[in-house]
């Protein structure tokens, strides 16, 4: 009975959504309707890996050059994020620092950077990672420095008392006391740098979901904007369901 | 000179812009190999005199001196059992002694570390429990490896801070008796300062007692305890030195805390 419901209540969650989706497609004329765009989007769905021109490709192959995309900027974000977090998380003097500058930072959005991205590299793919990367970077800054601060003066003390040096330290025990901290702050930059992706794709016009999506906007079919829409959710529950297995298993411990 | 000997040392905290004196000029010798515990209710500070004697934390006035030289951070040659145990929960009962014995002996090859922390372990009644971490362990057990991650490193002196003070009676019985045990069979004479509140405890593993009551001038006068070795706690009960040594500690402990009338009129 309990699994039951555990099946049929997203399930008419998902109807609902539909009916409205059908609704408001009744309404706005160049709105597609769920019908629609399931007979115009099919050929990508049924054929997802088949390329038939640059951006005329299979979804799953689009959602392929994206996720790569999404994976180096990512990579290179948290490569930057993570020994500053922990920098931050040891050295007060240093987060006083630096902290104003990272409040600025913060906010700024993806279609900000992006042209500066440009500027700097003048080459549309290294400025798009650029984005993702000094976007998604900030939660695991956070979280690893929170990570660092929040552990108990007990394993300090085990560290003092065993004497052991500041490179072990670090290694056998600020590092596992932060992992959990650390993997929530990754959790969360890959959901920014998943966000990101779109934006820089349809600016800089690369293959991938988000430019398939500006591309189809501008050729004016627009049951492909949604068909990209949906893919780029259902691609990135998937990442935040798999980012919280592996945190969840991280916490088990 | 005493093998450590510590003199006048002080210390406060402050609070909320309070300032608290937990110690003044507080004062004590402990001859090499001598065990001495430190009795005293909760709150009374001697939880901080044992980490200012240990090196943990620095005193704010006063000296701690070892074998002749100024104590300045943990000493190399002693090790602390807490009693939170203290152990890492993302290592293995092996691992968190291997670490301590890497650390005190960086020279060994990994295999002999491991060899040493086993052989610890082993003798602590854990030889089944090597790859088990602390959360699938008990209380007993868990305090069983922070006491063997001590001997581990073969330490000169032994800091515990009211080491089996979360354990029920059964296990810190047999938990004080593997100590004895322990401490007996080491290479060299273990040099050992105990906080604990319970006077049963110091009466049956010190040599010396040392009461310590709230208030910053806190240590009372240390009395000895002329009893053979191995003691046991049905002796102690009938013995005449132990309730004169008990009467003593308990005198010490309670005197502050009699109504200020009584005493006024006595």
């Amino acid at each position: 009975m309990k699994r039951l419901a555990n099946l049929l209540l997203p399930a008419v969650g998902v109807v609902f959504a539909l009916l409205v989706w059908w609704g408001a497609s009744t309404m706005v004329t160049d709105l597609p309707s769920p019908m629609k765009t399931w007979e115009e989007s099919k050929i990508y769905i049924l054929k997802p890996l088949e390329k038939r021109g640059e951006m005329d490709q299979g979804i799953a192959l689009l959602a392929y050059y994206s996720l790569m995309r999404v994976a180096r900027g990512f990579l290179l974000g948290i490569a930057i994020a993570t020994p500053l977090g922990f920098m931050l998380g040891m050295s007060k003097t240093l987060s006083r620092m630096l902290d104003p500058v990272m409040q600025v930072l913060r906010p700024i959005s993806p279609l900000a950077w992006l042209p500066l991205g440009l500027i700097i590299f003048q080459k549309s793919e290294p400025a798009a990672l650029f984005a993702i990367a000094v976007c998604s970077m900030w939660p695991t800054v956070l979280n690893t420095m929170a990570g660092v601060r929040a552990i108990p003066q007990d394993y300090w003390n085990v560290a003092k008392v065993l004497r052991l040096s500041p490179f072990t330290t670090f290694a056998r025990i600020v590092v596992p006391a932060t992992l959990p901290y650390m993997f929530t702050g990754f959790r969360l930059s890959l959901g920014i740098a998943w966000l990101v992706i779109v934006a820089s794709e349809m600016l800089t016009g690369t293959p991938g979901v988000g430019g398939f999506l500006w591309q189809e906007y501008n050729s004016l079919i627009y049951a492909h904007i949604l068909l990209a829409i949906l893919t780029i959710g259902v691609v990135g529950f998937v990442l935040d369901r798999l980012m919280g297995f592996a945190e969840t298993r991280l916490r088990a411990i | 000179m005493a093998f450590i000997e510590i003199s006048g040392v002080s210390k406060s905290f402050s609070s909320g812009g309070e300032k608290r004196d937990v110690l003044s000029g507080a004062s004590l010798s402990v001859e090499r190999g001598e065990f001495v515990s430190i009795v005293g209710m909760m709150g009374c500070g001697k939880s901080t005199f044992l980490k200012i004697v240990a090196g943990i934390i620095a005193p704010d006035a006063g000296r701690v001196e070892v074998g002749g030289s100024l104590v300045r951070g943990v000493q190399p040659n002693a090790a602390i059992v807490f009693q939170n145990y203290s152990l890492l929960p993302w290592f293995s009962a092996l691992e968190n002694v291997r670490l301590a014995v890497g650390a005190a002996f960086p020279d060994w090859t990994k295999e002999r570390q491991r060899e040493q922390a086993a052989r610890h372990l082993e003798a602590v009644g854990l030889g089944k429990a090597l790859q088990r971490r602390p959360s699938q362990l008990s209380g007993g057990m868990r305090q069983r490896v922070a006491i063997a991650r001590a001997f581990a490193t073969e330490p000169e002196i032994l800091f515990l801070d009211e080491p089996f003070g979360a354990l029920d009676a059964l296990t810190r019985e047999s938990l004080q008796q593997e100590l004895v045990r322990l401490s007996s069979s080491a290479h060299r004479p273990v040099t050992t300062v105990m906080i604990t509140n319970s006077v049963e405890e110091a009466l049956l593993l010190s040599d010396r007692i040392v009461p310590m009551t709230r208030g910053p001038h806190a240590l009372g006068t240390p009395v000895r305890v002329d009893l053979r070795r191995p003691r046991t706690a049905g002796e102690l009960m009938h013995d005449d030195h132990a309730a004169r040594v008990r009467a003593h500690v308990v005198a010490s402990l309670t005197r502050d805390l009699k109504p200020a009338t009584k005493q006024q009129v006595a």
